[in-house]
């Protein structure tokens, strides 16, 4: 294990640090710079390009490599520009889901569809936190933000379903949370020749805070976002452990928490049920059992409980998390080379 | 490429063909009437001479791989016309503030919005200049021939890295669709933008009286940072009103510094002229046969035409307006370069403008009795 002193010296550009506390966006440059170590990679060779927003801060200026900060939405075309002229660049960009999905969604699908061998890592902090948490497209339905007071009428995107679509060949998702995954999935991304696609969902207290409706001290927030960030998403195959379900409260959490815990007294059933904060969800209350007997004797009392909405089972309204795309296609700058040979230009 | 000797071809292809020796080896566009000959022979050129053609997916994604492109060493060029221009806008602005050569034709088409798609045009001649927001200075060319689509659009890549910013081709409809003589030249001059020679560099800061800074490319070890925030002469991001005021001085001056120097109006029967007969493009051609008209009958009616339109010759136009008595101001809008003239010579001559719209090109007759009507009241 490197020392952290290794890493910001050789890779991060020394000034002070714009991001908020609890900002997942110190955690994903911490990532990409151990992911550039690790493979070796002349930081003379490597291009950042990012748009606007939050998380065009991580590359410019803290990366210490060249760096395009570029207009809002467009790093993608821009990035594009520069990789084809000089394909021994290696070119990342960093971009967020308002910048990339929304506004740059156009230049998203088309980079995918093209194949070109571009790295996008895409921060999803699930609104426009940079201009004060607005909806986005990847807000979820019903959430409150400040242009959706009344909770959102839209629903997000699942953009990796989108960016495999449109034909990228390395596709994953990961939460600010899963740093060791994270890491690596970015150094295959980056060794992938194509179109590479990494979504990470990242804890923003600031704006979030609001949009999940989180009432703690602000220096209480930034955990609970992370530990819900693990609550609400799953990776195939290392499902969470254990016997569990979670009830959606009627009214109350509070109410539905004392009914519940009233209910499994009475009947003397050893469930243990506690407060969580779920993506999808909200704030319900999660009700872990001793094996899978007692689960299902468990959401049978649940569902008779007037104080409980719905009972859910463990991976509903999950988000997967994983690599999903591992492909082959041919590279566009590569097959920009071809038209130059067929043409007699080489 | 066309061979060095004299050819029949469209304006459009004789823009292609003389960014191509220019030196351009990098081009984005996107579809669009009247520009796509452009297109379609960069695409069917660039290959052959190991440059690379991308259509891309709209006209803010092919400014932005110009810019990119252009910052990893290339000579790049995009070409469009008034919804694609418009497109570009923001994106242009970029190139301005990061001091990004390039070049952007906009061959104009009746507008506002969709208008008339196939039909010319003088109406971009501010959005050329202000288009994009903030302070900035625009260069802008403006070709009366198919001989000069090939030769300003080898002008305007020399400006370009000569100035180290955008350069607009206003071209139109009319002159990108005719079919004229073109003399392809054994060899043209071309420039180069300066590049750095030492370790380090300041490439948006220089001590250099051009007021252009030294630029790198990506990939060479500088570990450029380049934004279109406010930055430092380094690159870094700064907001503090002195750095952003330096730098807006700096870009207006490199330009208007030289607009003596590069300064490029043709001038025709202007030795005893009273009248002077001033346009720009398509229109300047029916101007000169009205100017010819005119003097045939005794008028003393001289041409002044402007190959390039932004920076505005104002110190040159306020020269002029003390030698003749009057302006005719002949364009294919509702008057917009007339404005500037007005500006120049401050009250001091009588300015009349000749505008049309709706897709034609005024006539030699149109322009000729304009200039008899002057001529009457003189």
């Amino acid at each position: 294990m490197k020392p952290l002193s290794y890493y910001r010296e050789r890779y991060i550009r020394h000034q002070p640090s714009p991001f908020c506390p609890g900002c997942g966006n110190g955690i994903i440059l911490n990532c990409f710079a151990r992911a550039v170590d690790e493979l070796g990679l002349d930081q003379d060779r490597i291009l950042c390009v990012s748009g606007i927003g939050c998380s065009a801060w991580i590359p410019s200026p803290h990366f210490n490599s060249d760096t395009l900060h570029t207009t809002h939405g467009r790093a993608l075309a821009f990035a594009t520009g520069a990789k084809v002229f000089n394909s021994d660049l290696t070119v990342v960009v960093f971009t967020g889901d308002g910048d990339g999905a929304g506004i740059g969604g156009n230049h998203l699908i088309h980079a995918a569809r093209r194949n070109i061998d571009i790295t996008t890592i895409l921060v999803n902090n699930l609104s426009y936190a940079m201009t004060g948490g607005q909806i986005a497209p990847t807000t979820l339905h019903g959430s409150r933000t400040i242009t959706s007071p009344y909770g959102n009428p839209e629903n997000p995107f699942d953009l990796c379903r989108l960016v495999a679509a449109a034909g990228a060949t390395y596709v994953a998702r990961w939460t600010a949370y899963h740093v060791i995954e994270l890491t690596r999935s970015m150094e295959e991304a980056i060794e992938n020749r194509g179109f590479s696609f990494i979504e990470v969902i990242s804890p923003c207290p600031t704006r979030q805070r609001r949009i999940f409706g989180f009432r703690n001290p602000i220096y209480e927030v930034p955990s609970r976002i992370m530990e819900m960030l693990v609550e609400s998403t799953y990776i195939p195959g290392r499902e969470p452990k254990g016997h569990y379900c979670y009830t959606i409260p009627r009214a109350g959490v509070k109410e539905a928490l004392e009914a519940v815990e009233t209910e499994l007294g009475r009947r003397d059933l050893g469930a243990g049920v506690r407060q969580v904060d779920h993506l999808r969800w909200g704030t319900v209350l999660r009700v872990d059992c001793a094996g899978p007997e007692e689960l299902d004797s468990v959401k049978e009392l649940l569902g008779e409980i007037p104080e409980v909405e719905r009972v859910v089972g463990a991976l509903e309204g999950k988000v997967e998390l994983g690599v999903f795309v591992r492909e082959r296609r041919p590279e566009f700058v590569e097959s920009l080379r071809e038209v130059m040979r067929r043409a007699g230009g080489v | 490429m066309l061979p060095p000797g004299k050819h029949l071809v469209l304006g459009n292809i004789a823009c292609a063909e003389g960014a191509i020796r220019a030196g351009c080896r990098f081009f984005a566009g996107y579809p669009i009437t009247p520009a796509n000959e452009i297109t379609q022979h960069m695409a069917e050129e660039l290959p052959r001479v190991g440059g690379y053609f991308l259509q891309m997916e709209d006209e803010i994604a092919s400014m932005a791989a110009v810019i990119g492109a252009s910052w990893a060493g290339a000579k790049a060029m995009t070409a469009t016309s008034g919804p694609g221009f418009s497109l570009m806008q923001e994106n242009i602005g970029y190139a301005y503030m990061t001091e990004t050569p390039c070049v952007v034709v906009d061959v104009q088409r009746s507008g506002p919005s969709t208008g008339q798609a196939t039909m010319p045009s003088q109406q971009d001649f501010y959005q050329a200049r202000y288009g994009a927001h903030g302070d900035y200075e625009a260069v802008v060319l403006s070709p009366w021939s198919v001989q000069e689509m090939f030769d300003l659009t080898v002008r305007a890549f020399n400006l370009a890295e000569r100035f180290r910013t955008p350069v607009i081709l206003l071209a139109d409809g009319m002159i990108g669709h005719m079919m004229e003589k073109l003399v392809v030249p054994e060899e043209v001059e071309t420039v180069e933008r300066r590049r750095p020679a030492g370790a380090s560099c300041t490439p948006f800061g220089t001590e250099d009286p051009s007021l252009v800074p030294e630029m790198p490319r990506f990939g060479e070890g500088y570990r450029l940072l380049v934004t279109g925030s406010s930055h430092d002469p380094t690159g870094r991001r700064d907001y503090s009103p002195r750095v952003m005021e330096a730098k807006l001085r700096r870009m207006r001056e490199k330009i208007l510094r030289a607009e003596g120097e590069v300064r490029d109006i043709v001038e025709a029967e202007m030795g005893d002229a009273r009248i002077v007969v001033l346009s720009y493009g398509a229109s300047a051609r029916p101007s000169y046969g009205a100017v010819m008209k005119a003097r045939k009958e005794g008028i003393r009616a001289g041409l002044m035409r402007l190959r390039m339109l932004w920076p505005f010759p104002e110190e040159y136009l306020s020269k002029v307006a003390g030698e003749v008595e009057a302006f005719l101001v002949v364009e294919m809008n509702l008057g917009k370069a007339v404005r500037e003239v007005e500006r120049a010579v401050h009250g001091r001559v009588e300015v009349t403008p000749l505008t049309r719209v709706g897709g034609v090109v005024p006539t030699v007759e149109e322009v000729y009795q304009a200039i008899r009507r002057i001529n009457e009241c003189l």
